[in-house]
């Protein structure tokens, strides 16, 4: 190697090898000691005898473990459903509406996006607050007559997760909402101006014109929302606690894997080996359903 | 130009249309500014008052209140330890993220590709389902209760995004200019510093941004790594907050108050940067 070259893969070095170490060190070793913890037994915070896949077994197949498992797992998938069909459909429509310029959009597209910034903690614990017994919503209900409709929003089993993921939609439409404007703000005006021409309707834009090119923002924001929905922990805390009450109503997977892990759901102890594979399980859920995503939006992009 | 939706000019049908589009509108926005507003006048109103007659004006403006959780809880020294962990994480993430970035879009070399793809694989990792690990990580590095532990943790968490966003801004640069400065006797790290940060500036500040909101939000790894009330973070010391004060609502929202209302200020004067920013990595 000449000289030159060693310098070259020096100053390389010098780039990139601290940033990779961070990497490598804080999130992929991490991510295959758990797939590693996960096949053994443990007793506290020290390993025992490899069990091969037994913690899964359990987690899919022992009580009480497999109901909190599939109890938590189908509140992660009322997640993703409410906030695919409320709150991206409603940010598809606020970016359209917004594209189209609407009097007062500057304002609108500053003032949907400002509960984005607040953390999830704050904005949890406020809603919390409004949605007690007692609180503001019920206060307003009564207020506007309709006082039948009054009741303990988190503290119902059948509409606790409901009202979880409706605070959680106020704090995040504006995200969805503002990349889709963008999103549609790229599209190219002479490609509308010719279907307007050609007399095409507003609906008829939207569907085969619009919607077509947005394909990109429309994969991301599906992916982010996968993402988001599997991984919901700090919402259920700060509402309606760690144990997703009532009567784990509002538990997923998220709180249900800290329970695991740090204070338990069977024995009050931590549960290493259990936690690891829920660990994995999430990580398995997370990636697949990404790449699921990306593999069929893929093909539906339309290239100009 | 054809696609805006103007009031002026249109036909009566229309103008009904945009009419009720802005009256949903505004509806929205008071969806969102009354729960705000009534955050901020229920700190100034008694527990009692806020239950009794929610909707009411505070009888008078006190700030004693927010004297005391300041002061008496503990909420400045929690939004200091915010502040400098955030500060401190971010100067990891856009040091090492714009030096990694530098090295993958910059030169070419046989990983190149490799090294680039572990950075993207933290983007759809989700971290928090690695924390058995993490914790014993930690515990055995003796980071616990330190916040070295959380930044590096958040540091490692922006890297990947940085190094995305960042790459993608450095490889628009023209190699002319790396050329010409070699040419002149700069280093390898006087062309990366003085002459491609610069350049990339504005892509430097977006990241900041689309990174920094995120981290001074975190919950999930100071409530795990920082136990003592020394240490505590702003959404970690509000929810002992709660824990503790659970009855005490005027005490609750004004603790509310002061964890919302700075980032409102900020938004209000940087709302443009703040847009572009958090939604730098979804938007192309």
């Amino acid at each position: 190697m000449s000289s030159k070259d060693l310098r070259k893969g020096l100053w390389i070095s010098l780039f990139v090898l601290p940033g990779l170490a961070l990497v490598v060190s804080v999130i992929l070793v991490p991510l295959f000691m758990s797939l590693f913890n996960s096949l053994f037994a443990w007793k506290q915070l020290l390993r025992q005898e490899y069990i091969g896949f037994d913690n899964f077994a359990k987690i899919f197949g022992t009580e009480p473990y497999r109901t909190r498992f599939f109890n938590a797992l189908g509140n992660n998938l009322r997640w993703f459903v409410a906030t695919m069909l409320v709150q991206n459909t409603l940010g598809l429509l606020f970016g359209y509406l917004l594209s189209r310029r609407i009097p007062g959009h500057g304002f609108f597209k500053r003032v949907i996006f400002i509960p984005v910034l607040f953390s999830i903690v704050a904005v949890g614990f406020l809603w919390g607050l409004y949605l007690k017994p007692t609180g503001l919503l019920n206060g307003f209900l009564r207020l506007m007559g309709h006082g039948e409709l009054a009741r303990a929003w988190l503290g119902q089993e059948s509409i606790a997760t409901f009202s979880i993921i409706a605070v959680n939609i106020w704090r995040w439409v504006g995200f969805p909402s503002l990349v889709f404007l963008a999103a549609i703000d790229n599209v190219p005006v002479d490609c509308l101006e010719a279907a307007h021409i050609e007399g095409a309707g507003e609906g008829r834009i939207f569907v085969r014109i619009i919607l077509p090119l947005i394909v990109p923002a429309i994969t991301v924001i599906t992916i982010l929302t996968i993402i988001g929905s599997l991984n919901v922990f700090e919402q259920i805390y700060t509402m309606t606690g760690l144990d997703g009450g009532p009567n784990f109503s509002t538990d997923a997977i998220g709180t249900l894997f800290y329970r695991t892990a740090f204070g338990s759901v069977d024995s009050g102890n931590p549960e290493i080996g259990i936690g690891s594979a829920i660990g994995v399980v999430i990580y398995v859920l997370t990636f697949g359903a990404s790449i699921l995503t990306l593999a069929t939006m893929g093909s539906k992009e339309v290239e100009l | 130009m054809t696609t805006d939706l103007r009031f002026r000019g249109s036909r009566p049908a229309r103008k009904a249309l945009i009419l009720l589009i802005e009256l949903a509108f505004i509806a929205y926005a008071l969806l969102i500014f009354y729960p705000l507003a009534n955050m901020v006048l229920s700190s100034f109103k008694s527990t009692r008052d806020i239950l009794r007659a929610p909707f009411s004006l505070p009888s008078s403006i006190d700030f004693a209140n927010y004297a005391a959780v300041w002061i008496g809880k503990g909420f400045a020294r929690y939004f200091l330890n915010s502040l400098w962990i955030t500060a401190a994480s971010m100067v990891l993430v856009l040091l090492l993220g714009s030096m990694a970035a530098y090295g993958v879009s910059r030169y070419r070399f046989r990983l190149s590709t490799l090294v680039y793809m572990i950075f993207l694989s933290g983007i759809m990792l989700p971290l928090k389902a690695a924390i058995i690990p993490l914790f014993i990580i930690m515990k055995k590095a003796g980071l616990m209760d330190n916040p070295f532990s959380v930044i590096l943790i958040f540091a490692a968490m922006g890297l990947p995004s940085t190094v995305f966003i960042l790459s993608g801004f450095m490889k628009s640069v023209p190699m002319d200019l790396d050329n010409a400065a070699r040419i002149d006797g700069c280093s390898d790290w006087g062309i990366y510093w003085r002459i491609i940060m610069p350049v990339v500036a504005p892509a430097v500040s977006l990241v900041t941004i689309y990174n920094a909101v995120p981290i001074w939000n975190d919950f999930f790894f100071p409530l795990v790594f920082l136990q003592s009330d020394r240490w505590k973070t702003l959404p970690v010391g509000l929810t002992s907050f709660f824990g503790q004060y659970s009855t005490n609502w005027s005490l609750l929202f004004t603790g509310l108050s002061i964890a919302v209302l700075p980032v409102l200020f900020l938004y209000i004067f940087m709302s443009k940067y703040f847009i572009r920013g958090m939604t730098a990595g979804a938007v192309k």
